[in-house]
This record gives C-alpha cells, structure tokens and sequence, in this order.
C-alpha cells in the first residue's frame, strides 16, 4: 500500500509541516470567515497590497468583502491585551488582483501574528519562524532583514520633508541609487547625507559584514539604536538559521503601519518574495489597540510551479473490461493492484487524453492468464 | 559546480543592439548572437550568459517573472506597468523624453474633460491627477500624433525623441512629463541568488556609463 502522503500535492506538505511547525511553538489556529465587512478595508486601504476588494451586499443590505488580507481581521477581532503575549497562525484563503494579469485570485496564505508585549525574544522568534518555514520549502532561500525605525531615524536626522518620504523609501525599495541621489539633491540635501542613502541601499550582505559597516557610518548621524536591536536578534538565532539571514535595506513595507524589523523571504526559482511580515506597532495603534504585535504571511500560490513532481503518468494501470467481464473478478484483480500499490483506473473504452504506465485489457489477459494457470 | 547561467533580455532594436555591445565590452559577449539569422536565444556557457531578444515593452514582464535575471527596459515601461524589480542602473542611452503635445494652437479649457489619446495610460492618468484634471483616456497602440489632427483627441502623451514626427503633424511639446533613457534592471530573486554576477555586470555597466559622461 502507498504512503498516502506520496498523494499529497507539493503545496499540501507545505502547510502541514508549517502549521506543525507553528503549533510546537504555541501558536494556536485562528479560523475565520471568508467574509469581512468593507469597512474595515475602507479605513486600512494603504495596509492591503492590492487596493482593490471583491464586494457584495449580504442580506441585510451592509457591504462586505471577500478577505484581500487576514491580519486586519485577526487584529479586529482579538482581545487588546499589552501584558501578554498572544500567539495565533493560520491558514486561509485571500482575494486579490494577481501580478500582471488584473485579474481576482484565490492566493493560499499561511501565516502568523504575534500580539502584546513585543520584545527582542518575541522578534527573534518570529524571525526564527519565518527562516524555518522559508527551509521547509527549500533550503536554497534567503530572508531579507531591514529595520524601518532606522530609515525613519536616518530620514528624520536628514531633514528629508514629510511630502518626500514616500517617494524616497520607493526608491530605496527598487534599489534605484540614481534617482534617489537627482531626488536628494533637488530637496537641497547635503552630499555627505545623500551618499550615507545610496550606501544603505548598496549594502546588503549578513549581518556579521553589514551591521558593524552601517553603525560605523551612522554614529553620530543618527540614533542607531536599531542597528543595535537587529544585533541582538540576530545574535539570539540559531546557528543553524544565521546563513539564511540578510540585511537588505531594501525591504520597506509601508511606513505608516510597520515600524520596526520588517522582512522578505526569497525561494531560489520563485520569481518574488513568498513570505512577507514584520512589527506593525503602528497599525494596531491606528485600529486603537495598546499592544505591539509582529506577523508574517508565506504566499503559498507562489509555490504552485515549484517543485512539481515528475508526472509521467496520469494512472499506473488503465484496466479495460466489457459488458460480458464476471464483475466480482473485475473488482478483486483492481483490488490486488491496489493493494501492491499501483493507481487503477477501470474502464470499458480508453479515454481521450490519458497517460498510463500499463494497460490491461481484464477479460483477455487476466481472465486467460488465470484458466492457463 | 556548474555555473549558474545569468539570463539577459534585450529590447529588440536599436537600443537592444548599443546594450548588447555594453555587455560584451564588460566581458559577458556572445559571439553567435552577431549571426545573421532568426534565433532568439543565444548562449555563452563559458561567460556563464544565455541572451534573448524581446520586444521593448516586454522587457520588464520576462525580468519581473524570473524568465530573465536581468534585463534593459526604457524608463517610460517601467512607469507604466510598475514592475516589481530593482532598478539598479541608468544607462544613460536610448534617451528621449515623455511629453504631452498638441496642436498650435491649443490652450487648456477646464470648463471640459480634456481628452488624452496615449498609449501610456497610467503615466497620463498620475500626470494629470496630480494637476487636479479630470481627463478622458483614449488608449491608442501607435500613431498617436493623428489623434489631435482628427479631432480624436485634444492632447497627446507620447515619447518624443527629436520632435520632428510632432513637427511633421503639425503638433508641439507642450508639457515635458518625465526624461526616459535605458535602466538596468533585476530580478529580485535572482539578485539575491546571482549577487555575484549581478553586480559584477551592474558595475561593469556602471563604469561605462560614466565614462560617456
């Protein structure tokens, strides 16, 4: 008999060894409903990736959504309790508009959310996760570190206008030194200033080579507490977890919601990031909550083309009878390839399109191979 | 180990045919893509490079999806379908400029929708959302400069390299929106995985560029 794990598609594996992931370090399962009422996107639309929401009115006339994001949700509806910690995952389904097709998606999600007292240990953890769940995928996968309180420092010590903020950390997100130093320049910044930017955005490597270049540089520029809190994180990981660790600056998720280490997980052969999270203070005080909390998502639709099995066959043994085959026999024989692990697909005519590995025709080969027995 | 070979899209043209020549002065050739026949794809194992060509505008789709690790892409491609991608270098070539134009005589009247015929839609539309206009699109996919002539339009948003199209109909630059040229641009996978050669070429690229300066 097969292991019916070897059935389980590439994706399927995945969640389960996430969520026994998750569950062993105490994180329980948040089900939720597919719906959600619009509202709670309408007030929060800069923290969705896509701005736009499937949306229909249910029965008693109040607009509601299908979820473009599970985090919104899971905040809403979760006790504010900033002494404790709350630790939640899950595994549901969003709808989105898909890369380049501008077209709605079903996208599988599996992530988690941290709530409460957010210290370094919490940080670390969340970290540790999500290089964890990045290897279950593949061990060729790198997480991406940045620290948003340290490019809000840099940008509030440089004098750079609120109105230009935005523009700014774009470039700083596309890696785009160019444009950033011509965007630099006509706010009138200083030259040493703009060349400490295009550094940052230059500098990406582990943590042990960026860390101590960028708090060398920044010292006296700015407050670099940051750089020292991604120090301590980084020094509390695992050994085993430390080569999967990348400072790159360019991870800037939005800075009205995140405010401190934000990341990005990469799979080599997937073309963009599959995990995305990080500490989003600044949300949850906009959706009046005292607590802190951190969190990410893996994009499990990413997976879809990676590392698919070799599919030669659609069945082991197509099986072909006819109205006059002894129907008990039929079903014992399927049962026997069954039973030595083989697929059987049993049918009177070969179907179009079918790929099998062998065919049996029942009542000339088997039947007449057991009366020459 | 074999080398991981680093794959390229160029645009098509002109501006694929200054880029390719860029590469292989920064030591990347590939001697068969000189041939003259119909192939698209043309591999160097030694150089650990496998080029294709492109149309222009689909430069940023092969990088953005990962069929390309990196790749040259005009500036106005890019601000129009916003690929996620790092842009990593200006090339400083294929320069042009994006720019609103219409006939002689023409004066904005904001009583009216004032109608744009473009084939760069989103760039048209933050352009003039950024000056408070209501517009109406008309996406058209090439010439472009008759719009206004045939009353299809009362503006055009179009690339202008010399102006002499625009002069022939009759038309003028009246707004200059953005200056275009040639980016170098990246996969972000892969330039976390092919840092080495990535940036090897981005500083190659980079040399030359500001030895044309």
């Amino acid at each position: 008999m097969q292991s019916s794990e070897l059935f389980l598609s590439f994706n399927e594996k995945v969640v389960y060894a996430l969520r026994s992931l998750y569950s062993s370090r105490g994180y329980s399962q948040y089900k939720m409903s597919k719906f959600e009422e619009y509202d709670l996107y309408a007030r929060n639309k800069d923290f969705l990736i896509s701005d736009s929401v499937i949306t229909f009115t249910d029965t008693s006339g109040k607009l509601m959504a299908l979820k473009p994001d599970v985090t919104l949700s899971i905040i809403k509806n979760t006790k504010d309790n900033p002494e404790t910690i709350q630790r939640v995952f899950y595994n549901e389904n969003v709808y989105r508009i898909s890369m380049g097709s501008h077209t709605y998606k079903e996208i599988m999600q599996a992530g988690l959310e941290c709530f409460g007292d957010i210290d370094c240990y919490s940080i670390c953890e969340v970290i540790t996760l999500a290089a964890e769940s990045l290897r279950i995928i593949s061990d060729s996968c790198v997480l991406d570190i940045s620290h948003l309180g340290l490019l809000e420092n840099i940008l509030e010590s440089f004098c750079v206008p609120n109105f230009a903020r935005a523009d700014i950390l774009k470039l700083i997100g596309e890696k785009n030194t160019h444009e950033l130093a011509k965007l630099c320049a006509s706010l009138g910044m200083e030259s040493e200033d703009i060349e400490i930017l295009k550094l940052l955005i230059s500098t990406s490597g582990t943590p042990t080579e960026v860390l101590p270049k960028l708090a060398n540089v920044l010292a006296g520029k700015t407050d670099i507490s940051p750089i020292k809190q991604l120090q301590t994180v980084f020094d509390s990981i695992d050994d085993a977890l430390k080569p999967l660790l990348h400072i790159d600056f360019s991870v800037v998720n939005d800075i009205k919601y995140y405010n401190g280490i934000v990341f990005k997980g990469f799979i080599e052969g997937i073309p963009t990031s599959v995990l995305s999270g990080g500490q989003y203070d600044k949300l949850m005080k906009k959706m009046n909550r005292r607590s802190g909390a951190i969190g990410f998502a893996a994009y499990l639709d990413m997976l879809d083309r990676f590392n698919l099995p070799p599919n030669e066959y659609d069945v082991d043994v197509l099986l072909i009878y006819s109205k006059d085959t002894d129907l008990s026999a039929l079903n014992a024989y399927a049962n026997t390839l069954l039973e030595n692990g083989e697929t059987v697909f049993v049918c009177k005519a070969i179907p179009e399109n079918i790929k099998y590995r062998k065919c049996v025709n029942f009542d000339e080969e088997v039947t007449d191979g057991e009366t020459n027995a | 180990m074999v080398k991981p070979m680093l794959n390229v899209a160029l645009p098509k043209g002109r501006l694929g045919e200054k880029v390719y020549a860029m590469f292989e002065k920064a030591g990347f050739s590939c001697p068969s893509i000189k041939e003259n026949n119909r192939k698209l794809i043309f591999e160097n194992e030694e150089a650990g490079v496998r080029y294709f060509w492109v149309k222009p505008s689909d430069v940023a789709i092969y990088v953005e999806r990962g069929a390309a690790d990196i790749g040259v892409a005009g500036k106005d491609i890019l601000l129009e379908y916003k690929p996620d991608v790092y842009e990593l270098l200006d090339l400083d070539i294929g320069k042009c400029r994006m720019a609103v134009a219409a006939k002689r005589n023409f004066r904005y009247d904001m009583s009216r929708t004032l109608r744009v015929a473009t084939k760069f839609k989103n760039i048209a539309s933050s352009y003039y959302l950024s000056k408070g206009m209501n517009i109406d699109i008309i996406h058209l996919n090439g010439s472009i400069e008759i719009a206004p002539i045939l009353d299809l339009s009362d503006v055009i948003v179009d690339i202008v390299e010399t102006g002499t199209t625009l002069k022939e109909n009759e038309l003028q630059v009246i707004e200059e929106i953005v200056p275009i040229s040639a980016r170098f641009i990246a996969n972000k996978t892969s330039y976390k995985f092919k840092s080495e050669s990535i940036e090897k070429i981005a500083s190659e690229l980079s040399a030359q560029t500001e030895a044309r300066k």
